[in-house]
Order: C-alpha cells, then structure tokens, then sequence
C-alpha cells in the first residue's frame, strides 16, 4: 500500500492520508477486513506525528471506513455500498457545480451544457 | 498516569534571570520538542526536571512520581543526553558497557551492544579519537540501554550533520513504538523538530509562550504577504508579528482572521518560532 504525502500541499497531511486511504477502499486496493498499519508505525514510516495518523484514522471510523479494535488495530469495515456511492455523488456534485459556475462565466446555455454531457457520455 | 511529565507553576529564581510559572505536561508515546532562544530558560528547565538543580516553586511529576529526588529506582527510567558527553577519555566503548552495568540496575547488555552495531560504532577504540557524532551516537546508546521510559536530550543534535541527525532521528521513532516511553527534545534544529515532534513547547525569557500539539500549531497560523497598508485590514489582535520591507510585508496571522483574497502560505515552524518572540506590527 503506497501513501504519498506532500508538504507542500494545502491539504493538511491527516486529510492527505485519510483521502488515500478512503480511495483505495473505494476502488477496491484495500477490502473489508483487511488490517491497516498501526498509528504508530504510519506515523513512524511517514516520518509525521502521531497525533497526525491518528486523527486520520479518526476521520476515517467517523465515516464509516474502518473499525477499530483496542488492542488489535484498524480493519477495513464491512463495505457500506451506498456509503461509497453517497461519497461520488458528492464528487460528482462538487464537479457539477465548478462547471455551472464555468458555464456562466462564459454565458454558455443549459442546453448547450445538457448537450456536451450528452456527447460525452455517449462517447465514454 | 497518562503523562510522562508534568510541569506546574515550576518557578526558579537565578540573581539575572527568573524561570516564571512554566507549566507544560508530556503525554506518554510522545515526543515534545523544546525551542526558545539560547538563555530563554531551556536547559534551566531541564536541570529541574532532572533534580540537578531544585526548584522555588510549583509542581513536578515525572513519570507519575513527584519526588523524585529520594526515588532512585525512577531515575532508572530517565535516559539523558546533554549537548556535552563525559564520557573518560582513554575509555572504549567496551569500557561504558562495564561501567554502566554497576551503575544502572537495569543495565541491559543486549540492548547496548544492538545500539553500539546499529550506529557502527567501534568497541575498541579510545573515546577521544571518536568524531562529534560518534561521542553523540554513543551518549544516546548508553541513554537507551537502561530500561528507559522517558528520554531528555538538551541540544543532543546540534553540531552533527544531517546524515547522522536523520539516523538518531529514526532511533527515536522506533523508541516511541512502544506506548509508553516519551521524548523530551531541546533543540535549536528546528526542522528536526518539524518533521517528528507530536508536541512543541515554545519558551522565551522564562515564561512559556505556548505548548501545543504541532498538527494545531501548523492549522492556527498562515504566513501572509501583502503591502504594508493591505496588512492594515486585518486585526491586529491577529498579526502575531510581521517584517517590512520595501515591497511589501509578511507577517504571521491567526489564519481564521485572514479576510479571503490574501496570498496565504502555510508557516514553517522555524516561522512560528520567529515571529512569537520577535512580534513586530
């Protein structure tokens, strides 16, 4: 399993770790059950704080994507299908909306919109 | 006990120089840098932590045990690294494994000599033919091989290259694999402290300025560029300090007052450090 972090990024590097780990849930890197690496030695592999991975993993059982277990470690929860598909639909309206706003600025019509998503669904 | 260290109100008042009200906890599978200004109070601190010197006032616990000064078997647990080894001279490394082995009842050979190969470290030869880093190298395998819960390093790092600091870096993560040990760490290498510290305590001229998780201190602040008159639009309640020059300004903000439309960067440590003591508006 391969975590990239940057230092540069605005993201801050709990979310960075959280995101990735979600996506490999996501496109099915990670199954259920499988364990993840303990707070302490991501955060000693990453060379980051502990406080860092652990509120990663904090996030991450908030949503719903890992349980776990005191004194055993962090699995991959059961998968939540509609979880996962609450998370693209939200992807998906983020995306919708930067093209709206695109859209207006260059006066470009619903239709003409509805058209081009037309297309490329067709396409694809 | 949930913390390794606890430090409340702890004063000590020198004839030049007063430690005021320092207060500051370490929880245990931690590691807490410590910076400020060479004379801010630092190794002050340290030597009271330690029962080198004795406190004004305040309240200590280290490892859970507030007197430490009768406690013998505590300090066991405490493995310490100062800028300075003392090692004898004409001494081998063979030598301190004999040495410590009747100091420490919980001397463990193994551990030393995993170290001692760890750092390649020569066992025959004469400590005084050993380099900077070597002397530092075998200072912390002695601190490591006693059994020790809670590791203080006063400056331990400075003077040694990056090769070797990243080195003693990763032994110091491996250390805090396990739960329970704890690291205090002053160093004047700030980006050392950057990349492993879980907590960072800023002091100047005695008093505390903060003792905060690094994660919320990195969150808290923005650097912000801008002209001299655009800084104006933000409180100044939130400017921690700022330097002018004569294109324009940078400044240390609180980063929920900065109105939207600002050029924002997140600060390095080293910055935080800077700006907290120097201030500036």
């Amino acid at each position: 399993m391969n975590i990239i972090i940057s230092n540069s990024s605005s993201q801050p590097i709990y979310d960075q770790i959280a995101s990735q780990i979600k996506d490999k849930i996501i496109i099915g890197e990670l199954h259920e059950g499988d364990m993840l690496p303990s707070i302490r030695v991501l955060a000693k592999e990453l060379r980051i704080s502990v406080i860092t991975t652990k509120r990663a993993y904090d996030e991450l059982e908030h949503d719903g994507f890992i349980e776990s277990v005191v004194g055993k470690g962090s699995y991959v929860a059961s998968k939540n299908v509609d979880l996962i598909k609450e998370e693209h639909l939200k992807k998906i309206e983020d995306h919708m909306h930067q093209i709206v706003m695109l859209s207006s600025r260059c006066e470009l019509s619903l239709d003409d919109l509805q058209q081009m998503l037309t297309i490329q669904y067709q396409e694809d | 006990m949930q913390n390794a260290l606890e430090l409340k109100n702890i004063t000590k008042n020198h004839k030049d120089f007063t430690l005021d009200n320092v207060s500051f906890s370490l929880p245990k599978g931690c590691i807490m840098g410590f910076i400020g200004e060479n004379g801010a109070g630092k190794s002050t601190t340290i030597r009271l932590i330690l029962d080198i010197a004795k406190r004004d006032g305040g309240e200590l616990s280290v490892l859970g045990e507030t007197d430490i000064s009768n406690n013998a078997a505590i300090k066991e647990h405490i493995g310490v690294v100062m800028d300075e080894t003392n090692f004898p001279d004409t001494a081998t490394a063979r030598n301190i494994n004999l040495i410590m082995k009747n100091i420490f009842r919980t001397w463990n050979e193994e551990v030393y000599h995993g170290y001692i190969k760890r750092f390649g470290l020569p066992l025959k030869k004469a400590i005084k033919d050993y380099s900077r880093g070597m002397k530092m190298k075998l200072a912390i395998s002695v601190a490591l091989s006693h059994d020790s819960k809670l590791l203080i390093l006063d400056e331990a790092t400075s003077g040694l290259d990056p090769i070797v600091r990243d080195e003693i870096l990763d032994v110091f993560l491996d250390f805090i694999q396990d739960e329970e040990k704890s690291i205090l760490m002053s160093s004047h290498i700030v980006s050392d402290l950057e990349k492993i510290c879980d907590y960072i305590t800023l002091i100047h001229s005695g008093k505390i300025i903060f003792s905060e998780s690094k994660d919320q201190l990195m969150e808290k602040y923005s650097i912000v560029k801008c002209s001299q008159d655009q800084l104006e639009a933000i409180a100044s309640s939130a400017i921690i300090g700022a330097r002018h020059n004569k294109f324009g300004s940078e400044a240390l903000v609180l980063r929920d007052h900065v109105p939207t439309g600002f050029v924002c960067d997140p600060p390095t440590l080293e910055e935080i450090m800077l700006y907290n003591i120097k201030g500036g508006k």
